[in-house]
């Protein structure tokens, strides 16, 4: 076994952004703004140095070698191991995996992660609680790359919930606003439904194989606890596992809920719309490169056991396509920028879904990878345009930007055709090689071709929507509402950098995997390859059957068409000087109604679980005030009232009657006593004078004695 | 010849001359005035008995009741002068705040 320091150090990527985080979030306070730019911005680069320094050391690799496994510590170690046949023990570590497909998404979550940081310099230096933000911002860092470097499924939930509290911290990072506060516990209530539906997936892999790492190569102690993916194959060895069998279905089905509330799809998907909440850069390391990642990264990790439940793929393909083309539709409709952004970003989620469904593994992994480039420069581009615009993010308030903004717009157009999938750019290589995939996939399976059907259709309307926002924003006639204008502000450097650096990304990222035209397999899908190597039992048929040539040229040209048929009609609608828009809107009021409203799901939730939940609460307080606290508390308020009152007529008429008594009666004998004492000096005399009489006469008879002596 | 008696109903002349203006007046200063009358008749007795039995100290025991009748008389006009502020009053029959 080959070593490097950057293997062995491997831990250090997850640990620096955790050193920062702590540091920020302890004694953060006290820190000056430089100081808090140092650690921050030096621990992400560090990792990403590491991260960097790993995967070239991981491709220095033979492809078969090509996973590297650490563990740090045994953190559930197993009981004692049982006779043989019993169960086997629990077994979890603390360790982390590199394999090429969490190579990739360490350089992507510490890549781009470290541009939104040093975006972030410029975009929050205004902001109190700078080091919290950015305490913030390393614990999510550590929490992602905790997750996605796991090399056992308990490991993987700890960085999984880690990156949901962080982005609840994110999201709810201005707490001052009730809505931010608002869409942070949303995006933790949705995320909670997913999470548990994650768990349960785990214990039920767990009894199923008896293990919860994913696989044991690249490990000394591989004998005594196989991996996932060894247990797996025994287990189809023996036939005790086959294709479709419920359990691997059902645990198919359960991590896909799990994934479906961090990657925000369909019915899960409202909480991302509202993260938008949360300032601009978090949207960009949400949405775009890491939270709605680890979705598509969970079940491309899983994949061996998804390609075992082709009833699991087909939901997860169908849902995704659903969930594409339905909130690209809402996107169209929509006015604040950073929303239309988060439609986006959920649609295209749905897009990854779908290749992950349509067993397009490294293709979905690939669009990830696209997606976090140039969405995550849509977003920053579109923080910085809200940034000059000083806090504006009305679409209908914005235009004619192109010439005033041109370290923004400039970039912002590159994003925006990536996004469209128009060639060279990177969103073209993955579109079209997810296209292509679910189309190859269809001369087995018919339904994959109405996928793709979905799938072109949803590629149009992402270009019409994305067309449609450049040019509300950048183009046609300013609406900037004057006062605004005079004060558009200098985005600082800091902010524009990142830019360019991903727009760059967004040109070339999409290089590193040239389609299937020039060669029979992308250089990607290769690269990827030991990461599915144990899953082509059924589609590995059609993974290789490559049709002609000419099928080829005819996919890639019908992308790039209906992509620039969603531009033209752009063009056509919207950068016009009379808002022609709303007449489209007008035609079609119920569908725009729709869009606008999002297809009323929110309010669906409101009434079937929101208000229901009331409903429920309403009545449990009604069951509180009436039984509990009419029958419970008030019945024995009443009992105890009864008991003293008991007890208050003994104490008044025995106890105190008694001290009464003794005191009344004390009273009564003094009484004569005390009407001598008349305050009238001259009775006083009196009474001394009889007093002295007496005297007088009682000792009369000395007197006479006394009186005789004297004669 | 004055005989011991005489001094002796003098002496008693006086103390009941003193009581009864001491128990019917009700002016204090009065009745100041009429305790004077007992301590003297007092005095009147000891000067007597210390002639009678030839012993000195019956005198010099008299010079000590004047000095405490001229204290007490201090006291008691200052009292009375207090009072007299606070009550605007100097007649005993008003002064009754200390009875039951």
């Amino acid at each position: 076994m080959t070593t490097s320091y950057f293997l062995d150090y491997l831990w250090l990527i997850p640990f620096f952004p955790l050193v920062a985080a702590a540091l920020m979030l302890f004694v953060g306070s006290l820190l000056p703004k430089n100081a808090i730019n140092f650690f921050c911005l030096g621990s992400i680069s560090l990792s990403f140095l590491h991260a960097a320094g790993a995967a070239l050391a991981l491709l220095a690799l033979e492809p078969s070698h090509r996973v590297f496994q650490q563990i740090l510590f045994e953190w559930f170690a197993p009981g004692p191991i049982p006779a043989i046949g019993g169960p086997v023990p629990f077994l979890a570590d603390w360790g982390y995996l590199l394999d090429p497909l969490s190579c990739v998404m360490i350089l992507i979550v510490t890549g781009v992660g470290f541009l939104i940081h040093v975006y972030s310099v410029g975009y929050m230096s205004r902001e109190r609680g700078y080091y919290r933000f950015f305490g913030y911002l390393n614990l999510f860092m550590f929490s992602m790359l905790t997750l996605v470097l796991a090399n056992n499924l308990l490991l993987l939930l700890v960085g999984w919930e880690g990156v949901g509290l962080s982005s609840y911290l994110l999201i709810g990072f201005y707490f001052q606003n009730k809505s931010a506060c608002d869409a942070a516990k949303k995006a933790f209530v949705v995320n909670r439904i997913g999470d548990a539906a994650f768990l349960l997936g785990i214990l039920f892999i767990e009894t199923t194989f008896g293990t919860i790492r994913f696989t044991s190569q690249g490990l000394a102690d591989a004998v005594a606890f196989a991996g996932i993916n060894e247990t797996l194959g025994a287990m189809l060895g023996q036939y005790r596992l086959f294709i479709g069998a419920p359990a691997l279905t059902t645990i198919a089905l359960l991590l896909f809920v799990g994934a479906m509330s961090k990657a925000a799809q369909f019915p899960l998907h409202v909480w991302l719309p509202d993260a938008t909440e949360g300032p601009a850069p978090v949207s960009a390391l949400i949405h775009a490169a890491t939270v709605v990642a680890a979705g598509v990264y969970l079940i491309a990790r899983m994949n061996a056991i998804y390609q075992l439940a082709p009833v699991a793929m087909d939901v997860v393909a169908f849902l995704g396509a659903l969930t594409a083309v339905f909130a690209a539709s809402m996107a169209l409709a929509q006015s604040d920028i950073k929303t239309i952004l988060a439609y986006s970003t959920i649609s295209q989620l749905g897009y990854m879904f779908l290749a992950l469904g349509v067993g397009a593994f490294s293709a979905g992994v690939f669009h990830l990878m696209t997606h976090a480039f140039f969405k995550a420069l849509l977003f920053l581009a579109a923080g910085c345009v809200i940034h000059a615009l000083s806090g504006e993010q009305d679409l209908h308030k914005m235009g004619g930007l192109w010439n005033t903004l041109p370290a923004v717009s400039r970039p912002f157009l590159i994003a925006t055709l990536a996004i469209a999938g128009i060639p060279p750019l990177a969103g073209f290589f993955s579109w079209s090689e997810i296209l292509d995939q679910t189309f190859s996939r269809s001369a087995t399976l018919d339904r994959y071709l109405f996928l793709w059907i979905v799938g072109l259709l949803t590629l149009g309307v992402t270009a019409l929507y994305i067309f449609r926002l450049l040019f509300l924003a950048f183009f046609g006639l300013s609406r900037v509402p004057p006062k605004v204008e005079q004060h558009i502000r200098e985005v600082p450097k800091t902010m524009t950098i990142p830019l360019v650096i991903l727009a760059a990304l967004s040109i070339v990222g999409g290089w590193f995997s040239l389609p299937t035209l020039w060669d029979e397999r992308s250089s990607f899908d290769k690269f990827l390859e030991p990461m599915v190597r144990d899953a082509n039992l059924e589609t590995a048929a059609v993974r290789f059957s490559h049709h002609s040539l000419l099928i080829e040229w005819f996919l890639i040209t019908i992308s790039v068409v209906v992509a620039g048929m969603g531009i033209w009609l752009a063009y056509k609608l919207y950068p016009s000087r009379s808002p022609r828009h709303s007449k489209v809107a007008a035609s079609w009021p119920r569908l725009h109604n729709l869009f606008v409203h999002k297809y009323y799901v929110d309010e669906i939730y409101d009434a079937l679980f929101v208000n229901r939940i009331k409903d429920l609460s309403t009545t449990f307080n009604l069951f509180d005030a009436k039984v509990i606290d009419g029958f419970a508390v008030g019945g024995a308020a009443w009992l105890a009232r009864a008991l003293s009152r008991i007890s208050m007529w003994w104490d008044k008429w025995v106890v105190d009657g008694l001290v009464n008594f003794i005191g009344k009666f004390t009273r009564s004998l003094s009484h004569p006593v005390r009407m001598l004492q008349t305050g009238v000096l001259s009775s006083y005399v009196v009474f001394i004078l009889i007093g002295l009489a007496i005297l007088l006469v009682y000792y009369s008879h000395h007197m006479q004695l006394l009186v005789r002596s004297l004669r | 010849m004055m005989s011991p008696e005489h001094y002796l109903f003098l002496s008693l002349a006086l103390f009941l001359i003193g009581c009864i203006g001491v128990v019917t007046r009700r002016n204090v200063i009065v009745v100041l005035m009429s305790i004077e009358l007992i301590l003297n008749a007092v005095n009147i007795n000891l000067v007597l008995f210390s002639r009678v039995f030839g012993d000195v100290a019956g005198q010099v025991f008299a010079l000590f009741v004047l000095a405490a009748a001229a204290a007490q008389a201090c006291v008691g006009l200052g009292i009375i002068l207090a009072f007299f502020r606070n009550r605007e009053t100097v007649q005993t029959d008003e002064m009754d705040l200390l009875k039951w």
